[in-house]
């Protein structure tokens, strides 16, 4: 039964995969890219995770797989972030339809 | 103290990785964890009495479910704009205004943000996050804060405030 | 149930293929650092699925180790494209 249930949760985790890499292919541009991708794809390799988890139960491997949770949450997260600010500094472009851009004051006075 | 929490933190964190309490272990992570600690405790939390109420940690949990289905609805939602044939984005960076005021509330509320439908931290300059908007649902700024922020903000007062 | 665990398995080598196609043609330096990110992450949860298809539990050691490697790397390529030192 747990079997059962940790396939399904892991195969709901290589479909979020799925879509978060085909949102790296077809977007148009770094910053919506880095929207799909990261999202996506953290949330599938939690569902991963937690798949172990819930097959092993609380031994070694299940534990191990559980405080990965935490840990690639804020891997994940604090990397979008800089990678993100990293490339508007840079000076690439936001995509030509963008409607707003607040963030072009703070860089305008220095 | 605050050194103090911090080494009790890698000890806890150590022995749930190694799953094994025979003496040799545990001193081989008191030891690792001690070392750890000596280099780093002064860019640990500042240690007062928030971290002995328990209601936050009961508030922690909560915020715990509540953010675990705002994350799957952020990715059903990005996951429809990535499948449609005309791909409906309106992408822009707006600028937001949040009313907490410690660091370590500030760094969960922009962990969360990014996490969440469509949103990622670009930078945060005192109380203002710059966040980019994969579709800007108006330019009002009432209302695309309510839309941010106003979910996880009450929440995160009550577990750091 | 391990035939469908190997197709899983079988699916997310491709997508990391599909990740190395962005990384060769991205237009800017900034893309191809995204797909490095995204692989990254990729990786860890390949590696979590070789703990059950081939029962070896130290592998979930490998993928700890993984994600703590690839944050670090993509802080330090973030900084290079912030155009600061490292030590800032």
């Amino acid at each position: 039964m747990n079997e059962i249930i940790s396939t399904v949760i892991i195969g709901i985790g290589v479909a979020f995969d799925f879509f978060g890499i085909l949102g790296l292919i077809r977007l148009p541009d770094v910053y919506n890219r880095l929207q799909a991708a990261t999202k996506s794809v953290t949330l599938g390799t939690w569902s991963i995770l937690l798949g172990i988890l819930i097959r092993y139960g609380f031994t070694g491997v299940g534990v191990k797989a559980l405080l990965c949770i935490p840990l690639l949450f804020f891997a994940s997260t604090v990397a979008a972030h800089a990678l993100i600010r990293g490339s508007y500094i840079f000076g690439i472009k936001l995509w030509d339809k963008s409607v707003v851009d607040d963030y072009k004051d703070v860089w305008r006075g220095k | 103290m605050k050194a103090a929490l911090h080494f009790i933190f890698l000890v806890g964190i150590w022995l749930l990785l190694t799953l094994n309490v025979t003496l040799p272990n545990i001193a081989v992570g008191v030891v690792s964890a001690f070392v750890v600690t000596l280099f780093f405790a002064k860019y640990s939390l500042k240690a007062d009495k928030k971290q002995f109420h328990i209601h936050r940690y009961f508030w922690a949990v909560i915020y715990g479910f509540i953010f675990l289905w705002e994350c799957i609805k952020a990715n059903i939602d990005v996951m429809y704009r990535v499948i449609h044939p005309r791909m409906p984005i309106k992408p822009g960076i707006v600028k937001v205004k949040s009313t907490l005021k410690t660091d370590i509330g500030k760094v969960f509320l922009a962990n969360s943000i990014t996490m969440t439908p469509g949103t990622i931290t670009v930078d945060i300059i005192d109380d203002y996050f710059y966040v980019h908007w994969i579709y800007v649902h108006s330019k009002d700024p009432a209302i695309y804060t309510q839309k941010i922020l106003g979910r996880f903000e009450k929440y995160l007062k009550r577990i750091f405030e | 149930m391990t035939s469908i665990l190997n197709i899983f398995f079988y699916i997310l080598i491709g997508l990391s293929f599909f990740c190395l196609f962005r990384i060769i043609r991205g237009p800017t330096i900034a893309d191809r650092m995204v797909s490095i990110d995204i692989f990254g992450i990729l990786v860890v949860g390949i590696c979590a699925l070789l703990v059950i298809i081939t029962g070896r539990e130290f592998i979930i050691d490998i993928a700890i180790t993984w994600t703590i490697l690839s944050f670090i790397a993509t802080l330090a390529l973030a900084k290079y494209l912030a155009g600061k030192k490292l030590n800032e």
